[in-house]
């Protein structure tokens, strides 16, 4: 027995900023980074909707824009500067602020010391300042809406030399490039910081007769996203510092010799404006797979209790989720098959691309084969994470094409790509998030969601955004390219009324996501009383208290005697026996 | 195992079939294991949290440069402004310094080793204090090569050498600031009679690393790839 309970052996905290803001509590430090993930989820969603309404309407005055920004929408008119403004926030926002900190830290945050049977994380300080330093991060980017002139135009890959010249090249590229990289600078050693946490307590952590094989999928897809976090966060790091010192420092890193913008010759040499494009998608194609794992983890575990029987199989689930981990690594080059790569080199990236689609078509199955004959308990959560398989599914055939370079020359930069990552990573991961939502609701503030609300939220919001994501592949074969503020070619004006659908379905699915706010706020305090585990589920944030104690279990000490998905076995307790339960399981198969 | 602070829990055994083997694990319907199976690998595998996360951090920091190192390879290799910059050489004092001080916090980590076991009695934190003074002596050192190049009119922006080795050599000075504030801890908890091994044996693999890290950045600055 080692010398490590001192981790965990803090006492209760007294005072209210130890207990709801500064607190070491992994419990409430995931709610911080829900919290902090919501709000950052409507501020995205409200610029969304100013950027399709401009994109439908360009020339109509939105109502209240001018006061976003009075020079980027003048009488609320958006300028062509300020939608890229808005667009490079709405990707930033949402990638960082909500597709990571959502699925991954908030959940992983609350739930993965609970389902290892610890206390708390092993150093819940570097805890804290994990979320805290994420949330500096947040404000010194939303900073950039009224410092300088703007937040950067730069796009969320901040693509170099543009990105690293300072005003010269636009609003917002002085300040607003420079916070935009300081903040997500600091929320790389924010994310650090919690890899180093989730990964300690999945390894080091875990109670009596919690072998590794009898994690939740859950948990394991937490700590698969901590490690492949560790790595990209840690190379994304480096690329913000060099781009800051460009900026304030002259240093010419990312800058090539004899730019000239404006007129204007820059004073810098020799830099290599691929460089950045290597460093960020060493980061950015990683980071897909932060946001996606763990809803499929969340997703996996969800299914599971509603199905009431165990997966096909819980280990080939577990190796194909890291082996996409594994092989996020070595695709990143698919991003830059138009930056003038070698063919070959394009050859090499392609063939991973499409390789990693092996594991994912895997896990797809196991997923469908495991539904198929069940009786699935239909709520919102299943609800959910149906939805989630939907979406990663339509959003996943459309990496095929892009996965080749051949075809990948006509669709680069185009609204297929657009309609591909918003359905199979921003759509599909925000569905892991509802799931896990309404799932795990109970347990972290004691009452249940409204069933009825939530299931109209699905529909809602299943409908809404097909209709908004599909007709965008229809518009990247028709040759729309993105990043456009307006569509005035003859070839583009064509398109505006399948825009204006778009624009129409955006508000539709938003107002939907209006519903589940409300449903949020409504239950979290008039919602009617959780009992400890309403799911009938057997992992072990289902045998502690809803919501748990300051110390998860009461000091009682966890011991574990199943594997974590003991469904459709005859228990004491009706079909499902429980991780702490030391009962033993006569499985249909035994020969008794 | 970090939950072992309470009292152990009322077995049933009645409850558990002894002679049936665990069943390999496979997410339901079977894998049940007795107490006995299960556990005692389970106890002997999980290290204490800060051994795990030291080797977790040095990954991190490994990966950093790792990144760091490719910047430099694809900025020397597409750039006609490379001129190659003669190191200051103090910078072989500061290596001498750094290497000198992982062989004292060896020495701590000896001393203090055998006191906690109990084969000595001598209760000393010389060594940690001498570990902690070449620390700070090695990045005043650095911070004197910075100025010596200063005064040669080699700033941040002057090459794109000069450049990385700023970079470099800052950015490691400041993870070699953190090592010494983890000394300072050690010191701290070892004089409160508090100091646990792991976290001494944690605080020394990452000072150990930050050694060779430094060796590794001074190849890269020196040579002439």
């Amino acid at each position: 027995m080692h010398d490590v309970s001192h981790a965990t052996h803090h006492g209760p905290p007294t005072t209210f900023i130890r207990k709801h803001i500064f607190s070491t509590d992994h419990k409430v430090i995931g709610k911080q980074y829900y919290a902090l993930a919501l709000v950052a989820a409507f501020f995205g969603m409200f610029l969304s909707w100013i950027m399709r309404i401009h994109l439908a309407w360009t020339s109509a005055a939105i109502p209240g824009a001018q006061l976003l920004s009075s020079n980027g929408a003048p009488g609320g008119v958006i300028t062509p500067e300020f939608y890229l403004q808005l667009m490079t926030m709405h990707g930033t926002i949402m990638v960082f602020f909500v597709l990571t900190t959502a699925p991954f830290a908030a959940f992983g945050n609350f739930f993965l010391p609970i389902q290892v049977g610890a206390e708390d994380m092993p150093f819940p300080r570097f805890n804290m300042m994990s979320f805290w330093v994420t949330f500096v991060a947040f404000l010194v980017l939303v900073a950039s809406f009224v410092v300088g002139d703007g937040p950067t135009l730069g796009g969320w890959t901040q693509y170099a030399p543009l990105s690293a010249v300072g005003s010269a090249s636009g609003p917002g590229q002085g300040t607003g490039a420079v916070l935009w990289a300081a903040s997500i600078g600091l929320f790389c050693i924010g994310q650090l910081l919690g890899a180093l946490n989730f990964i300690s307590t999945t390894l080091d952590m875990r109670t009596k007769g919690m072998s590794l094989m009898r994690l939740p999928l859950s948990a394991w897809a937490w700590f698969i996203t901590s490690c492949i976090g560790l790595t990209a966060f840690a190379v994304l790091l480096p690329a913000c510092i060099l781009l800051i010192l460009d900026h304030v420092a002259g240093t010419s890193f990312f800058i090539p010799s004899g730019l000239v913008i404006n007129d204007k010759m820059l004073p810098h040499s020799g830099g290599s404006t691929l460089l950045w494009q290597h460093l960020f998608w060493f980061f950015g194609h990683p980071e897909v797979y932060i946001a996606i794992v763990p809803a499929m983890g969340v997703v996996s575990h969800i299914l599971v209790t509603s199905m009431r029987k165990p997966m096909l199989s819980h280990r080939v689930l577990i190796y194909c989720m890291m082996g996409i981990g594994f092989l996020s690594y070595v695709v990143y080059g698919h991003h830059m098959f138009l930056s003038g790569m070698n063919p070959f080199s394009a050859l090499v990236f392609s063939f991973p691309t499409l390789v990693i689609t092996i594991p994912a078509t895997i896990i797809v199955l196991i997923w469908l084969g495991s539904l198929y004959g069940s009786r699935l308990r239909i709520n919102a959560a299943s609800l959910f994470s149906l939805g989630f398989i939907s979406m990663f599914i339509s959003g996943g055939v459309s990496g095929f094409f892009l996965a080749q370079p051949s075809l990948d020359i006509l669709l680069h930069a185009t609204y297929f790509v657009v309609g591909h990552f918003h359905m199979v990573m921003g759509v599909a991961a925000m569905f892991g998030i509802f799931a896990g939502t309404y799932f795990w609701f109970p347990k972290m503030t004691g009452r249940m969601m409204n069933e009825t609300l939530g299931k109209v939220h699905f529909w809602m919001s299943f409908v809404g955004a097909y209709a908004l994501f599909m007709p965008f592949h229809y518009l990247g074969l028709a040759a729309n390219i993105r990043r456009y503020q307006a569509f005035t070619d003859d070839y583009l004006q064509k398109l505006i009324p399948v825009h204006q659908f778009v624009t129409v379905a955006a508000l539709f699915t938003g107002f939907a996501q209006l519903i589940f706010l409300y449903n949020l706020i409504h239950s979290r305090f008039w919602g009617a009383k959780a009992s400890e585990n309403p799911w009938e589920a057997t992992s072990l944030e289902w045998s502690t208290d809803s919501p748990p104690a300051w110390n998860n279990f009461n000091g009682k000490h966890i011991v574990v005697y199943h594997d974590p998905y003991q469904y459709g076995v005859q228990g004491s307790l009706g079909d499902y026996v429980m991780q702490t339960s030391p009962e033993q399981v006569a499985t249909p198969g035994d020969e008794k | 195992m970090a939950t072992t602070i309470h009292e152990p829990p009322v077995h049933e055994p009645s409850k558990i079939d002894l002679t049936r083997a665990p069943r390999a694990a496979s997410g339901g319907g079977g894998g049940i294991a007795v107490a006995d199976g299960d556990l005692r690998r389970l106890d002997s595998y999980s290290p204490p949290p800060a051994t795990t996360a030291v080797w977790v951090g040095i990954a991190a920091i490994t990966m950093s440069f790792i990144a760091f190192t490719s910047a430099l390879i694809v900025r020397k290799g597409g750039a006609p402004d490379w001129k190659h910059l003669i190191l200051p050489p103090i910078l072989y004092w500061n290596t001498l310094v750094l290497l000198v001080s992982s062989f004292t916090l060896e020495a701590a980590r000896k001393q203090i080793g055998g006191y906690m076991r109990g084969t000595t009695s001598e209760k000393s934190a010389f060594w940690l204090h001498a570990t902690l003074a070449l620390g700070l002596l090695f990045v005043a050192g650095q911070y004197i090569a910075w100025l010596q190049l200063r005064a040669q009119g080699l700033y941040i922006a002057t090459s794109p050498n000069s450049s990385f080795f700023y970079v470099f050599t800052t950015i490691h000075a400041l993870h070699v600031l953190g090592g010494l504030l983890g000394l300072g801890y050690v010191i701290r908890r070892f004089h409160k009679g508090i100091l646990r091994k792991s976290t001494l044996d944690a605080t020394s693999h990452y000072w150990h690393f930050m050694d060779v890290l430094w060796l590794y950045l001074l190849f890269v600055l020196w040579s002439k790839i």
